[in-house]
């Protein structure tokens, strides 16, 4: 009967390991990292400080529905001349809900023929992205977008 | 390390706008996934891409996490001059690799 007991765990032993279990979900389920709104807005005032932001010149162009948030192609291009004297220096491209804020800063330089680009982004979660693209005479222009996605990046082994 | 593609037209005419078109494999790991026991896989990402033309500066990227893997980029340069175009791709460990295309202009 000793025997028997050590082998086979006791009712209060099974209910004691559940209850612990149980209380240990809540530990084992830490909240995905997600880059909020406030942090996204922490981003854009480390790259381009207090600087007024105007709406415009810039399109920001990314499908609205998205099927695989792992691959999703997305083209800015801004308006602009691009001479010497007035050209595009840099364009940044923000989110709200990936892990982090920042998706790509895209810099031209003096060959740069025009103020556009494509590239193949992450997309953690239906959310809104801003690009913003500072041009040589200071001034920083903005769009942004709302995209929904319903198969989200980065969960293969979550 | 990785293999790369790249597509650059091979003859412009002079001050023709052309565009770019680069490719290089690898992962982008962001350092917020798992692995099948359960433990974080190192980040490990592209972090700088520079096309030049003659030397010259075309386009620059910083990259974030958030690129997918195997970075896609296209741009646009003003063909001025027969030459090189030449690509670096830096990941997180420093190491570079580079690629290049050669252009004439007529």
């Amino acid at each position: 009967m000793r025997k028997h007991r050590r082998l086979l765990p006791t009712r209060r032993a099974v209910l004691a390991g559940a209850a612990g279990a149980l209380g240990a979900v809540p530990l084992l389920l830490v909240r995905p990292a997600a880059a909020t709104p406030e942090k996204m807005q922490a981003a854009i005032k480390s790259a381009i400080g207090e600087a007024p932001v105007k709406k415009g010149k810039v399109t920001l162009d990314i499908p609205p529905l998205v099927e695989n948030g792992n691959t999703v192609a997305m083209s800015v291009s801004v308006e602009s001349p691009m001479t010497p004297s007035d050209h595009v220096k840099v364009v940044h491209v923000f989110n709200e809900k990936n892990p982090q804020p920042n998706v790509i800063d895209a810099y031209f330089g003096p060959r740069a023929a025009r103020a556009a680009f494509s590239t193949r982004i992450r997309l953690a979660d239906t959310q809104t992205l801003i690009a913003i693209a500072e041009m040589s005479d200071g001034s920083f222009w903005s769009d942004s977008i709302d995209v929904i996605v319903t198969l989200a990046a980065c969960l293969e082994y979550n | 390390m990785a293999r790369t593609l790249i597509n650059v037209p091979p003859k412009a005419k002079r001050g023709q706008v052309i565009e770019i078109k680069t490719l290089i494999s690898h992962v982008m790991e962001t350092g917020y996934r798992r692995n099948e026991v359960g433990a974080m896989v190192p980040r490990d990402i592209i972090n700088t891409f520079l096309c030049t033309y003659n030397g010259e500066e075309v386009f620059r990227a910083g990259l974030h996490p958030a690129i997918a893997a195997n970075p896609f980029f296209s741009f646009f340069a003003v063909a001025t001059a027969s030459g090189k175009f030449e690509f670096h791709w830096t990941d997180d460990e420093g190491n570079v690799e580079t690629a290049s295309a050669e252009i004439t202009v007529e």
